[in-house]
């Protein structure tokens, strides 16, 4: 039986219709039911939905053998883990943006507001830059309106919402999407079954 | 006589690591729990982490809680031609857990053989690899790799220092899309790309991996080092533990230190790898050696995860007694059930947390 962790959303559900196209259905999943776990056995898969950001922490732990994270995830915490196939869905990009009207001089410290300390850190090093990290949990872009800092580093699906704030991307840090990750040891010791459904779901990649 | 039956997973493992070292040879290396600091600052890439508990000693010196064995035992080695020391060692460590971001004591056994290696050696350490995991449990496996075809194909594909380590770590996560995706904009030549790739994805049976891997080793370096995975695979074959060696070229290990074989260990139930090791000929160099090393170690505290589901009762029998009990008779009763092979918890009182299977009441106030 592989473990399957899930994110939650409208993002887990694009991703289990992979699953589903690829031969992995389980149709427990779609009813109405307070139920976390969702089995198939003939299939062999049990899946479980989680926060987004804990898909990675049931992987690496073993808890779940494989699941499905955003890249941005898999940048912040690093974890140590198999990342087997890129699903080309959930597309977007990490980037800084900055309010319309600011001019940086290069000559101060820089602010930057993020709730993904470790991505805006590590590409500020890159150019030597110094930076204030300001962590933030929700309403990033909040913070350059109100002056809390001079730029934000955060995910862009559309721009519209930089747009309706009068803030635009300065540059693109990363492109990301969802990804396909396996646990180290279940790798080996389901490699059979992992490797099957990694086959499966790249030719459903390619379809899309 | 210790009964087993009371023995943690580790430390079962540290005996019978213990005497399976010994029975090949390799000598206990005891060491001081601190070291001067100055030898982890100079090689604090080779660290796993390089956050340091430090101190001063008390005449001011810097001194460390050790957060690696590897480099005392080099530290304290010989260049000695025709020579090879092999060594054992099982020590606590200091580190910083990469899950929480917090020191931790870590428990750490392993071995070191360190001189002029031949083949022979470096069979020898892998041989004992898989016997240590094989002896904590049977489902286990040994996944190899050699450096050698990896940073020929990544010297062939050229490119700058930044992108090695990049196409490393990508490789290290069998992450071959975004592998390909560097070397498209770092403008490797596809056909060179292509091979790095397909190396990524490397990985199970020896024989079957041996094949794919030919093609792909077009350089000197390549070459010598797939002879040399060949030639150790013809003696991997006679090992008792042939089928549980695989090889996976995912694991990269830092090539500024290590060369040639290395080689990761896993237990079927535990989230991460148990073993790790390698051939380390260039951390030597750097620390002005001249002699070739491999060596392997095991985190024994990663067992922890593999607990045995706990026992019903923390004891069979809880005797009670008062102050009207002879003491006499509370020890002939606690003897009694000993020596039947019982576990007794002798109290005045019913303990709250107490789990047990029964109550024998020698209570006589109550009488």
């Amino acid at each position: 039986m592989i473990n399957i962790a899930l994110p939650k959303g409208r993002l887990g559900e694009k991703v289990y219709a992979m699953f589903e196209a690829a031969g992995y259905e389980c149709p427990s999943i779609k009813e109405e039911s307070r139920k976390l776990i969702f089995e198939n056995p003939e299939k062999g898969v049990r899946y479980f939905w989680v926060k987004p950001s804990d898909v990675s922490i049931y992987v690496e732990r073993g808890a779940a053998d494989i699941g499905v994270a955003g890249k941005d995830i898999l940048l912040e915490y690093e974890p140590q883990l198999y990342e087997l196939l890129d699903l080309n869905i959930g597309k977007c990009k990490m980037a800084v943006a900055a309010k319309k009207d600011f001019y940086d001089s290069g000559d101060s410290t820089l602010k930057v507001a993020t709730k993904f300390c470790n991505i805006a850190r590590q590409y500020y090093a890159s150019l030597g830059r110094e930076i204030d990290i300001i962590k933030l949990n929700g309403s990033i872009e909040l913070a350059p309106v109100l002056g809390l800092s001079d730029v934000i580093v955060d995910i862009v699906e559309t721009g519209k919402t930089l747009k309706e704030n009068d803030l635009e991307v300065r540059a693109d840090i990363v492109p990301i999407s969802a990804r396909l990750v396996a646990n180290q040891s279940a790798f080996r010791f389901q490699s059979q079954k992992i490797e099957e459904i990694v086959q499966e779901l790249k030719a459903q990649v390619q379809k899309v | 006589m210790i009964d087993e039956k009371i023995l943690k997973s580790e430390e079962k493992a540290i005996y019978a690591l213990r005497a399976l070292y010994k029975k090949y040879g390799y000598l206990p290396f005891k060491m001081n729990k601190f070291e001067e600091y100055e030898l982890y600052l100079e090689n604090k890439d080779f660290l796993v982490s390089n956050r340091i508990i430090t101190f001063n000693d008390t005449t001011g010196k810097l001194l460390a809680l050790k957060p690696d064995v590897t480099l005392s035992i080099i530290k304290n080695s010989e260049d000695r031609p025709g020579y090879k020391q092999k060594t054992v060692y099982n020590e606590n460590v200091y580190r910083v857990s990469g899950r929480t971001g917090q020191y931790q004591e870590i428990m750490q056994t392993g071995l070191e053989c360190i001189g002029d290696l031949d083949l022979y050696d470096i069979f020898e350490v892998l041989s004992l690899a898989a016997k240590s995991l094989g002896l904590i449990m049977p489902e286990f496996e040994l996944d190899i790799s050699h450096l050698g075809i990896l940073s020929a194909l990544l010297e062939e594909a050229g490119g700058d220092e930044a992108f090695r380590k990049k196409a490393s770590s990508y490789i290290a996560e069998k992450n071959t899309h975004d592998l390909e995706r560097l070397c498209k904009a770092a403008g490797i030549e596809p056909e060179k790309a292509a091979r790095l790739t397909a190396v990524t994805g490397i990985y199970g049976e020896r024989k079957t991996v041996l094949k794919k891997l030919l093609p792909l080793c077009d350089s000197r370096a390549a070459k010598a080092a797939w002879e040399e995975l060949k030639a150790l695979d013809a003696l991997l074959s006679l090992s008792e533990f042939s089928e549980r060696i695989c090889y996976d070229f995912s694991i990269v290990n830092d090539m500024a230190y290590y060369n040639g074989i290395v080689f990761k260990g896993f237990l079927k139930g535990i989230c991460e790898g148990v073993l790790a090791g390698g051939r380390y000929d260039k951390l030597m160099q750097k620390m002005g050696k001249k002699s070739g090393a491999i060596g392997f170690a095991l985190y024994l505290d990663l067992l922890e995860e593999n607990k045995a589901p706990s026992a019903a009762f923390d004891v069979d029998t809880l005797l009670l007694y008062d102050a009207a009990t002879p003491p006499e008779e509370v020890w002939q009763t606690v003897r009694q059930l000993t020596s039947e092979n019982l576990s007794v918890s002798a109290q005045r009182a019913v303990p709250e947390k107490l789990r047990f299977r029964r109550i024998l009441d020698l209570r006589k106030e109550r009488a």
